[in-house]
């Protein structure tokens, strides 16, 4: 059965594992591989080879208080940290498991072959990133990411990598997973997939589906991001009747190449690295004048976002920052940031021992995602409780936890792709011990999740992927940025209802079924817009500024109506509110303060 | 980016000269000249172009993903040299206005500019590219000095785009058998890691005519490597310790 014929589900033929896993990224790789070491059959669906998923890209390091650098580090300050960045909506029994684990996670790694740079003791190298402290913010700077130079994320994911190969896990490399299975007890019972080189396709059967698609920046116009981060779980799960959590909390991180989106790493300011305006000016300690450049992201985004808005930016248009490192000298500058020597020589045309670099504020993360618990159990919320959805979990960037709240700190989400993978994988584990019962889907359920298929190859016009994606990212980009305000954001989700028929009725020209990478945009760009419209709905109801989140016209944070995650839902657009967890299991619970830094 | 923004005066033509391959739909390949419009007032890298081509022509299929040379997807054969799309400047390959793009050479090819990628991860895993330790891993990491580590600089890097083994008529003749450049430099990468306690194993491993021997020291490998690395010399560092092995 190819991908290009109009499917019936009586005919699809089935494949069936334990566990599948949707994505092969940290997050993913990390689930497969507990699942693969602990005997079950599992597959990882991956719509391009593992290493070329975005967690390549990730530079600067992982959090995590292992006490090499400073051998009286306290997980309770990461915690600390942690729970401030998120500006208090990050759930606190999740933001503490994750940085008590997290030092266990950080050794496995090790331990698997991840080549972390060193001290002179032969620990691992741990360097100051943004929003560290000690001794919860009264002992100064801390310094707490493990680095592997500022190639981080490539060590990660490549050492991920080569022990799944290790530990024998099935991998269905590039192939594309189009919809959730749901059976008639709304539980998730596995997926629809093709492999894009041949356009088979099949039902893939599973007690036990985990999204770990990652993120997708692609909704903006400047992003960080890879071209693949397009959000196909949070569309996956949407359109199955899922919500999605603070989907509003998007991270603009403050060095994006300027022209070019491509990261810079924080870790530039955390090897002594500062910003510049036109007037050579460390700006920064009018904004922040503890912290300075190493204040958390939001903060230093938002301040160079004013640079430049009052004319303080450099270069003939006045429109970017520069970052000084060449005062650090090429020692530094090319041991401990050899990638950044690279990509600043080819996208920016300087070399960062001698210039400075241009960047600006650019979109890089989405806090928000997939409501899950803390073994990674995805959570749908009725009549204001919360309730599982058995059969599936969620993982990485694509869930919200939510350790990352309003705001993630730098380094952290290396630490959430672990340390969650991981627990998701424990959990499944154990309940396939225990034994899962589950209805098999109808072929009714499963000609549900073919219906955006058949859509598709039954098109004869309509617009083109490329001139919608342009539209949908300006729009975001305009209206949805650093800095937000109610009417524009109207006009934004105005003009996105516009577009929602022409996106559900894309035009598939091309309907070959070998290796079509039109038919891929063409489902990727469905997913990106319902991660687009998601965002703008709720950023409009969320009247306050909190963490990334910044309005012109409601400049506080009001934590008597707004202390609250954000729940939407597509089928009704409709946003409602969930309890933030203020229940830790061993500390006492963080309480809200002035963020300052 | 769309060319429609962009001031007349600051756009020219270039022709891009692309492999075009639909097995389903063509009885053999054959080049197909797109015209697109580029800027004039800024570089941009070939992957731009390309992207603006297949604006043009959706059904134009090439591998893509983080636009920044980390990911290593959009290896091909660019005006005769392999490289990768996202960081290669179109300023530095353009010739009269044109650009000629090729799927990478030797392996199978799937569509357009994407190659069937088997045999090269066939032989990566033959390798087996993963830390082998028999000793019990202690409860915190395991130390390695700043010198040890040092020797993976050059060797963890790798983002096996295929550029190297796709461009090394030695791996073109035996795909099967010489495990090509990317695989031996991840070879080397564990057997140089202080960590890993299979050298002796790895080594019995590459002790045939082909799997290592088969290096002709061509050196494409080096010259087309777009992180830098160097291939040849990897093999050379595990030729020196087999030798030295068999005195021992």
């Amino acid at each position: 059965m190819l991908v290009n014929e109009i499917i019936n589900a009586k005919d699809l033929p089935v494949m069936e594992f334990d566990g599948i896993i949707v994505g092969g990224g940290g997050a993913g790789m990390r689930a497969s591989l507990q699942l693969a070491e602990s005997g079950l059959n599992t597959a990882v669906i991956s719509k391009v080879f593992p290493t070329r998923s975005h967690t390549v890209s990730a530079q600067g390091g992982i959090t995590c208080a292992i006490q090499s650098d400073d051998p009286d580090d306290d997980w309770r300050w990461h915690m600390f940290d942690t729970v401030k960045g998120s500006d208090y909506i990050g759930d606190q029994e999740a933001i503490e498991y994750m940085c008590s684990e997290g030092p266990k996670a950080v050794f496995e790694l090790e331990h698997m072959g991840l080549p972390f740079s060193r001290t002179e003791e032969g620990r691992i190298y741990q360097r100051p990133f943004g929003g560290q402290s000690k001794d919860y913010g009264k002992g100064g700077q801390a310094t707490r990411t493990c680095a592997a130079a500022d190639r981080t994320g490539h060590s990660l994911l490549h050492t991920l990598f080569q022990a799944n190969l290790k530990a024998g896990t099935n991998f269905l490399n590039e192939w594309f997973a189009v919809d959730l299975v749901l059976n008639s007890d709304k539980a998730v019972v596995g997926v629809i997939a093709f492999k894009i080189e041949t356009g088979e396709i099949y039902y893939i059967k599973s007690k036990a589906t985990v999204l770990a698609t990652g993120g997708a920046g692609r909704i903006y116009s400047s992003t960080t991001n890879a071209l693949i981060n397009s959000g196909d779980g949070i569309g996956m799960a949407l359109r199955a009747g899922m919500p999605v959590q603070d989907i509003e909390m998007w991270q603009f991180h403050p060095t994006g190449i300027h022209g070019a989106g491509t990261l810079v790493t924080e870790g530039c300011r955390g090897e002594g690295g500062y910003l510049l305006n036109k007037d050579g000016e460390r700006f920064m300690e009018r904004y922040a004048p503890n912290a300075k450049d190493l204040a958390s992201r939001d903060v230093v985004a938002r301040s160079m976002a004013l640079e430049i808005l009052e004319g303080r930016g450099c270069g003939p248009n006045a429109d970017h920052i520069f970052l000084r490192l060449d005062h650090l000298g090429p020692e530094v500058v090319h041991k401990r940031l050899p990638g950044i020597t690279e990509l600043s020589k080819t996208f920016a045309g300087v070399d960062p021992a001698v210039q400075p670099i241009p960047v600006v504020p650019t979109c890089h993360y989405m806090m928000g995602g997939i409501p899950t618990n803390i073994n990674g159990q995805v959570i749908s919320v009725e009549h204001g409780e919360d309730k599982i959805v058995d059969g599936l979990y969620a993982a990485g960037e694509v869930a919200c936890v939510s350790v990352h709240g309003g705001n993630r700190l730098g380094g952290n989400s290396l630490l959430d792709l672990v340390v969650f993978g991981r627990a998701a994988g424990l959990y499944i584990e154990e309940s396939m011990k225990q034994g899962i019962e589950v209805k098999d889907a109808s072929n009714d359920d499963i000609e549900k999740a073919l219906e955006r298929l058949n859509r598709l190859n039954a098109s004869t016009e309509g617009d083109q992927v490329s001139v919608l994606k342009e539209k949908m990212q300006q729009n975001m980009q305009t209206n949805f940025g650093v800095f937000r305000r109610g009417d524009l954001m109207e006009k934004g989700i105005e003009e996105l209802a516009k577009t929602r028929e022409e996106v559900n009725d894309i035009f598939l020209q091309d309907k070959s079924a070998t290796f079509n990478t039109a038919r891929i945009e063409a489902l990727e760009m469905q997913n990106l817009f319902e991660v687009a419209e998601a965002t703008a709905i709720t950023a409009n109801e969320r009247k306050e500024s909190r963490g990334a989140h910044a309005r012109d016209d409601f400049t506080e944070r009001d934590d008597e109506n707004w202390l609250k995650h954000s729940i939407y839902y597509a089928d009704t657009k409709e946003v409602s509110k969930r309890d933030v967890n203020y229940r830790p299991k061993t500390v006492q619970a963080f309480q809200p303060m002035v963020r300052s830094y | 980016m769309s060319a429609a923004a962009i001031p007349v005066a600051q756009i020219k033509t270039i022709t891009m000269s692309i492999y075009r391959y639909d097995p389903t739909l063509d009885k053999k390949p054959y080049m197909q000249d797109i015209i697109v419009e580029v800027p004039t007032d800024k570089d941009i890298m070939v992957l731009d172009a390309l992207h603006l081509a297949k604006a043009q022509e959706p059904s134009l299929s090439y591998r893509r993903s983080c636009r920044e040379g980390v990911c290593g997807s959009d290896g091909m054969n660019i005006n005769g040299k392999n490289g990768l799309a996202c960081i290669t400047p179109l300023s530095e390959v353009i010739k009269r206005n044109k650009i000629t793009l090729r799927p990478m050479p030797g392996l199978p090819v799937v569509r357009d500019l994407i190659v069937d990628m088997k045999q090269f991860y066939d032989q990566l895993e033959k390798v087996r590219p993963y830390l082998i330790t028999k000793s019990d891993s202690p409860d915190i990491e395991r130390t390695q000095s700043p010198e040890d580590r040092e020797q993976l600089d050059g060797l963890y890097e790798c983002i096996l785009c295929g550029c190297c083994s796709t461009s090394c008529p030695s791996f073109w003749w035996n795909p099967d058998k010489f495990l090509g450049p990317a695989a031996l430099l991840q070879s080397w990468r564990f057997i140089a890691d202080t960590r890993d306690e299979a050298t002796d194993e790895r080594l019995d491993d590459l002790e045939d005519a082909f799997s290592l021997y088969r290096c002709h020291g061509i050196m494409n490998c080096v010259s087309v490597c777009p992180k830098g690395l160097n291939p040849t010399e990897a093999i050379s560092s595990i030729r020196n310790k087999l030798l030295t092995r068999k005195k021992g």
